[in-house]
């Protein structure tokens, strides 16, 4: 047997390995596992990787992975759980990086057929658009830049001609591909502003949607690249990944009843002849919160990024505890498009320990939401927007949302009476059973707790 | 290898992929998405050619990125998954196995 036979039946192996751990990931007692049995697909995956004929020297080889190695493991270890959206996004473009980079570097092969040169340049141009894309999706993120969607006159048509010149470049190196090749460095220029415009119409809300599909692009541009240097297992694993992307993102866009296409080419908050909402907000005192709360037989907490900011997921918890502790019922709300990326607000209530049973999902709560006593609002604003419901004129009409305004008393922990992240007036905050406790929400419950002391 | 036999593989694990996700909890869509992300550095196993030639030319300078930019995709992406999956608990669990 020779050695590249080997090497394609340890591919068949990992192909294997990175089925079952993904089917694996989708349930949470075998998620862990699920998890490492990729991980060792990937182990033997690079292990056969390295046994390529064309290796002469293995100096620079090793000097990348110990770099990548040492980078990767910091960034992951210390990154903190409410930074978790920056951090997958800065992942997803080093991996766009890499394709965009093996397809570049196919082109010093010497002569290559159009139909290879074509893949690289969809190589070039996925993985180039998942880089910087991602970077402006991390910008946005950790607030580096505005997070708000930012729309220019002129920019559809700006769009278009760069769409017409990438094409016009891909074409021409397609047709003559060499590395000195002017088209070359045109397409590599042009993928990279592409994946910018393509983000920055984007608004911060919208970012659960843009980072699942970015991360379907990553797994796309690694196929691309599978295609350009004749591998299989990247483009089995890479498809396997662009596949979950898409479904991930299309489970993001029903969750805000709106198509890719809005999503993509619409920013946030474009239309506003929504009703102006007028009314009287009723402000509560943490000790007035108390008392209700602590007559209370059913609470349900309604998480949002409010409370990613605010760090608050473990003081919610410990609230929890003791109305539970006081015989009460507690349950956590979560909207699927909550937070900045798909589970964001999961991840967060695991970190501080809340067990995964007391989460439920939104189409679970909402037929029993009127027996809830208090639901308790942290930080969220567009997923309990009743004029989602009611007002069509709303730019986020149609929105499933929970329906908190249902419930017998609703609580609102906000900074203050600014609008949500797209913009649009909160009729929630005027409800006849809506009390504001206004405030930092980590400090605002802290008060609570210590009235429970 | 030809064209067809690949297009092939790439259209079976497309449908594969899209099989396997179909029904995810909520609770798990960021370790997925983290857990597929780590996946989609495998483009490191097709790095190494490039970055393995003996002189320290313009495509090793290339392939070495490359191969550094796939590393920290695996590594950041699986440590950073179980990491996460490592915080999600069952009531049982939590109470050390109780109840």
């Amino acid at each position: 047997m020779n050695i590249d036979l080997i090497a394609n039946l340890a591919y068949v192996i990992s192909a294997i390995l990175f089925v079952f751990g993904l089917k694996m990931l989708g349930s949470p007692a075998t998620a862990r596992r699920g998890n490492l049995l990729s991980s060792v697909g990937m182990l033997i995956a690079v292990v056969a990787g390295l046994t390529d004929g064309g290796i002469i020297s293995f100096q620079w080889i090793a000097i990348g992975m110990v770099t990548g190695a040492i980078i990767g493991a910091l960034a992951a270890r210390l990154v903190a759980m409410t930074s978790m959206p920056e951090m997958v996004a800065l992942f997803n473009g080093s991996g766009g990086a890499a394709s965009l980079l093996v397809g570049w570097s196919t082109l010093y092969d010497g002569q290559i057929a159009t139909f290879t040169a074509v893949t690289v340049l969809l190589a070039i141009l996925i993985g180039g658009v998942t880089l910087t894309g991602s970077l402006i999706a991390w910008g946005k993120l950790s607030e580096t830049i505005n997070s708000a969607a930012l729309v220019f006159s002129g920019q559809r048509i700006f769009n278009s001609l760069l769409l017409a010149a990438l094409i016009g470049s891909g074409v021409m190196l397609s047709l003559d591909p060499a590395v000195d090749s002017v088209w070359l460095y045109a397409v590599i220029g042009l993928s990279l502003l592409l994946g910018v415009m393509a983000v920055i119409p984007i608004g911060g809300a919208d970012m659960p949607v843009v980072i699942s599909l970015l991360n379907s692009y990553s797994g796309l541009a690694a196929c691309a690249a599978g295609f350009a240097i004749n591998n299989n297992i990247l483009i089995v694993a890479g498809s396997l990944v662009g596949a979950s992307g898409i479904i991930l993102t299309n489970i993001m866009c029903k969750a805000m009843n709106r198509s890719l296409t809005n999503v993509l080419f619409s920013g946030f908050g474009a239309v506003k002849q929504a009703a102006a909402v007028e009314g009287e907000v009723k402000p509560i005192t943490a000790e007035d919160a108390y008392y209700v709360l602590e007559a209370a037989t059913n609470v349900c907490f309604v998480p949002g990024y409010g409370m990613a900011v605010a760090q608050a997921q473990h003081v919610v918890k410990e609230l929890g505890e003791l109305l539970e502790g006081n015989g009460c019922e507690v349950s956590f709300a979560i909207h699927p498009v909550a937070g900045r990326m798909p589970g964001h607000m999961n991840v967060l209530l695991a970190e501080a320990d809340v067990p995964y049973e007391q989460l439920v999902e939104m189409d679970d709560i909402n037929p029993r939401i009127e027996n809830v006593d208090v639901a308790i609002v942290i930080g969220a604003n567009d997923v309990v927007n009743p004029a989602a419901r009611e007002d069509e004129g709303s730019p986020i009409y149609g929105m499933p949302i929970i329906n908190v305004d249902k419930a017998r008393t609703v609580f609102v922990l906000k900074r203050s009476m600014a609008s949500g992240f797209s913009g649009v007036d909160n009729p929630l905050f005027f409800g006849e059973n809506t009390r504001m406790l206004f405030g930092d929400a980590k400090e605002s419950i802290s008060a609570v707790i210590s009235e429970f002391g | 290898m030809d064209i067809v036999f690949l297009t092939f593989i790439l259209v079976l694990s497309i449908f594969l992929g899209f099989e396997l996700i179909s029904k995810v909890p909520a609770t798990l869509h960021t370790p997925l998405m983290s857990g597929a992300n780590a996946i989609s550095g495998i483009t490191l196993a097709g790095a190494f050619a490039a970055a393995g030639a003996e002189s320290l030319g313009t495509a090793t300078i290339l392939g070495t990125a490359a191969v550094t930019f796939a590393t920290i995709n695996v590594v950041g992406g699986y440590l950073v998954t179980d990491r996460m999956l490592a915080m999600f608990r069952s009531k049982r669990e939590a109470n050390g196995g109780q109840s």
